[in-house]
């Protein structure tokens, strides 16, 4: 494998967005903008958007502080006041960060919000999350939309009306409010088209894993590629052109044949095509990717690349239905759906991709993921007869992450793999 | 009347009984009931009576029953409940029941509505989901539509149409219900000694798994007993505890907090079964709009619920005062995040506000609890002896 890491100009586009972001955000206030605080799963962006808001995720901020190692120190401020060991360590990382004076990835500072908008879908944290914010900031508005569960595995006319009366009763006149700016459809309709081409554009993009061997991983590297999408720039065209350019790399690395992009250049043999449920660990991403890409294993499909929205099932945003839209596409997001759906998708995608295994990281501190993933594990190994593996981590909490322990499990998970896979070649 | 000695040790039987006995033979004596379990926190029990279903509480296992297959099922990191509440159903403990709902309260409970739906559990499972919209028109529509889901559940098995009729007598009997158990409360405010928390504990935990009339017949046997003059005064302060409304603590531990030197004059043990302050219309045409108005108007704090237009740590400051207590317990399953995420926001609040409390977690199969019993007495002495020392809480 080649040592150096290879700059796609993907990539680039990508580092230029996310940075434009943070540099907006960090003259907003003398700007006159407008921040606005939400979650990634059932986020409202295109709406953000429409009221010409900035949008800060603190979910993200949470994430990029592991990734830059500083989560456990945050954590660790967080405790002390108070907060529990074992609750969302986004949540501590958040609130460490915020008394450590909310400097975020870029160095910095990150506004204090006008608005906090809790489209909270799938998770109840969000609420508490929003709960401890709006103590430290008396001051911002927030608005509340209640995203119902798909608790009978189906979106209903009525949670559908449910949310659209919300949109239209709450949210919007508050956004006005707090704004300044009068709702605009058509604005709002022209992000919604571009959302959708995001969309159309990302689904191709996750279902080119269908190749063998997979130009992408869809975990380790789907997790860089879920970025502007989720981070606020869905219905922009600086989205559309990020996934069109992706698209494209990967058509070339298909066309040469080419395995994914890893830290270490280029993944030379693909020996194993696996399923993974659950986020990733984020403080030794590196360390725990390479576990994977030194075995030869590349992720074919991964739920948590459907936190912020599930597009491989054909939905998709619609500029002729606008609110009814935004309010599916809360409801749609991978932890609003319940088990047995959790069950049927992530086994469609173990055929689809023609998976040889499906592992689970499940995360200490996150039950709207965890909560329920062993019983799924075994259905699923009881539907496909598919390997199944289990490795226990935490998001942002590195005293969670035994590197060891993870490599330990996962190599004894890839022995039985080869040999299942030997004796499906004796068989054959 | 029955003796005051007499009704604890029925209510104890009933409240523990982990086969749900009283349900079962309710439902041999009515061939066409549905007995309907619902877990932890609230729900609107009066559609069910409407509908001529039996509610009825399931609150875990506690440390009386063993875990071997609930284990397979969640992760160590996972509060206890989930698992004793699987192992109960999986070996056949609720096999009598026809339906299960699951109120909107966490992840945990929301995601083992979906394992109870993949292991085909019951004739129905419903996850409830309450409304985080308090606007009538808008959360009170929504929650509306969801009690008509459970009465299309309700009625898909024994073919029941709800009268408006129907539901304002079943109100009317939960209205009673919980006017007694509030005047218990009210009496255990003066006169904590009259009434052991536990004995408290039991009477209103074995309301969840009888029909209300029967559980409405010996509350006010225990009521017209509490009048009296009964028990010997102890020197004790007075604590309000809150955070174990879901999972709940084994009884022992309910008992060693009295035990240890605090009186617990308040508490959210049976949350559900108080949810509701005061009366619901029970004189309307549209009965589930008053229900649904009522938990959006009228409903006690909880951790489920969004609280932003009405914050929490003043509700229970509120509490603490009007019970004179001197203190709070703040008593947190392990793991459970509602709970656990709101100490903090108590907490900060209650140090301005310079209201002393103490925290710790339980488990409900922990009935070892020689920690929590000397932190509660240090607590209790720390107010009787040294008033002005501040409390450090670990
Ligand atoms: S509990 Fe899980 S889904 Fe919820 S905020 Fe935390 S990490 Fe996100
Ligand atoms: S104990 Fe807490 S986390 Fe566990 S199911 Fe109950 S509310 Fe949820």
């Amino acid at each position: 494998m080649a040592k150096e890491a290879q700059k796609e100009k993907s990539m680039i586009l990508q580092k230029e967005m996310v940075e434009g972001l943070f540099n907006q955000l960090a003259t907003a206030k003398e700007d006159g903008k407008k921040v606005c605080y939400t979650f990634i799963p059932g986020n409202l962006s295109e709406l953000i958007r429409t009221f010409d808001m900035l949008p800060v995720y603190p979910e993200i901020n949470a994430l990029q502080s592991a990734m830059r190692k500083k989560s456990g120190g945050y954590i660790k401020e967080a405790e002390k006041n108070a907060h529990s060991e074992d609750v969302c360590t986004y949540v501590k990382c958040d609130v460490g960060m915020m008394m450590k004076g909310n400097i975020g990835p870029t160095g910095q500072k990150i506004p204090e919000p006008d608005v906090l908008l809790l489209s909270y879908t799938g998770c109840f944290t969000f609420l508490k999350w929003f709960e401890t914010l709006k103590r430290e900031y008396p001051n911002a508005k927030v608005i509340m939309v209640h995203t119902p569960y798909q608790e009978n595995a189906e979106i209903t006319p009525e949670m559908t009306q449910y949310m659209v009366k919300q949109l239209k009763e709450e949210v919007i006149p508050q956004m006005e409010e707090v704004s300044g700016i009068k709702f605009d459809e058509e604005k709002l309709k022209a992000h919604l088209r571009l959302s959708k081409e995001a969309e159309d554009w990302i689904t191709k993009i996750f279902d080119t894993t269908k190749h063998k061997p997979s130009p992408i991983d869809a975990y380790f590297a789907g997790v860089y590629y879920i970025g502007p999408i989720n981070i606020g720039f869905r219905g922009t065209e600086q989205a559309v052109e990020y996934y069109k350019e992706l698209y494209s790399e990967i058509q070339d690395r298909i066309k040469n044949g080419l395995g994914p992009i890893t830290p270490e250049g280029e993944m030379k043999e693909e020996k194993y095509r696996l399923v993974v449920e659950g986020p990733p660990n984020w403080t030794s991403f590196r360390e725990f990717w390479k576990i994977f890409y030194d075995m030869g294993a590349v992720i074919v499909a991964s739920s948590y690349t459907k936190v912020g929205g599930v597009y491989d099932m054909g939905w998709r945003h619609d500029a002729n239905r606008p609110l009814e839209s935004l309010a599916e596409y809360c409801m749609n997001c991978y932890t609003n759906m319940n088990i047995p759906q959790r069950i049927d998708l992530l086994s469609k995608c173990i055929e689809d991709y023609d998976a040889d295994g499906y592992v689970t990281n499940s995360i200490k501190s996150c039950n709207s993921f965890s909560a329920g993933q062993l019983g799924m594990m075994r259905e699923i190994e009881d539907r496909l007869e598919v390997p199944v593996g289990f490795i226990e981590s935490d998001l942002v909490d590195p005293r969670y992450f035994s590197y060891s322990n993870i490599k330990n499990r996962l190599e004894s998970y890839f022995q039985m793999l080869a040999q299942r896979k030997s004796m499906e070649k004796e068989t054959v | 009347m029955k003796e005051l000695n007499e009704l604890i040790i029925e209510c104890k039987e009933l409240a523990f009984d982990l086969n749900f006995s009283r349900a079962k033979e309710w439902k041999k004596n009515n061939p066409a009931g549905v007995v309907v379990g619902y877990m932890p926190i609230y729900f609107p029990r009066e559609i069910l009576h409407a509908a001529g279903a039996l509610p009825v509480g399931i609150f875990g296992g506690g440390d009386r029953k063993q875990i071997i297959k609930g284990d397979a099922y969640y992760q160590s990191y996972i509060c206890h409940i989930p698992r004793s509440i699987i192992e109960l159903a999986l070996d056949k403990h609720t096999e009598h029941f026809d339906g299960y709902i699951f109120p909107s309260i966490c992840d945990v409970i929301r995601n083992l509505s979906g394992t109870f739906k993949q292991q085909k559990i019951g004739k129905f499972v419903k996850y409830m989901d309450f409304p985080q919209n308090f606007l009538p028109e808008i959360g009170g529509v929504f929650y509306q539509q969801e009690m008509q889901h459970v009465l299309e559940y309700v009625k898909s098995i024994n073919g029941k149409e709800v009268t408006s009729d129907d539901l304002n007598h079943s109100i009317e009997l939960y209205n009673k219900n919980r006017k007694l158990i509030d005047f218990i409360y009210e009496i255990r405010q003066e006169y904590p000694w009259r009434l052991g928390i536990d004995d408290v504990y039991h009477i209103i935990r074995a309301g969840t798994v009888i029909p209300v009339e029967e559980h409405n017949e010996i509350l006010e046997q225990v009521c017209a007993h509490i009048q009296n003059d009964i028990g010997e005064p102890q020197d004790k302060i007075k604590v309000v505890i809150s955070g174990a409304f879901c999972e709940q603590p084994a009884i022992g531990l309910i008992r060693a907090i009295e035990e240890a030197g605090c009186y617990v004059v308040d508490d959210d043990y049976m949350l559900g079964s108080r949810m509701i302050l005061g009366d619901i219309d029970s004189n309307t045409e549209n009965p589930l709009e008053a229900i649904a108005n009522s938990y959006i108007k009228q409903s006690q704090y909880s951790s489920s619920i969004y609280d932003v237009h009405n914050p929490k740590e003043n509700r229970l400051a509120n509490i603490v005062n009007m019970r004179g207590a001197d203190g709070v317990i703040f008593a947190s399953a392990s793991f459970c995040d509602p709970s656990l995420l709101d100490a903090p926001i108590f907490q900060n609040a209650f140090d301005r506000m310079g209201i002393r409390y103490i925290a710790f977690q339980f488990s409900e199969n922990i009935n070892q609890f020689k920690v929590i019993k000397e932190q509660v007495g240090a607590f209790s002495d720390s107010i009787k002896l040294w008033e002005d020392e501040p409390v450090t809480v670990e």
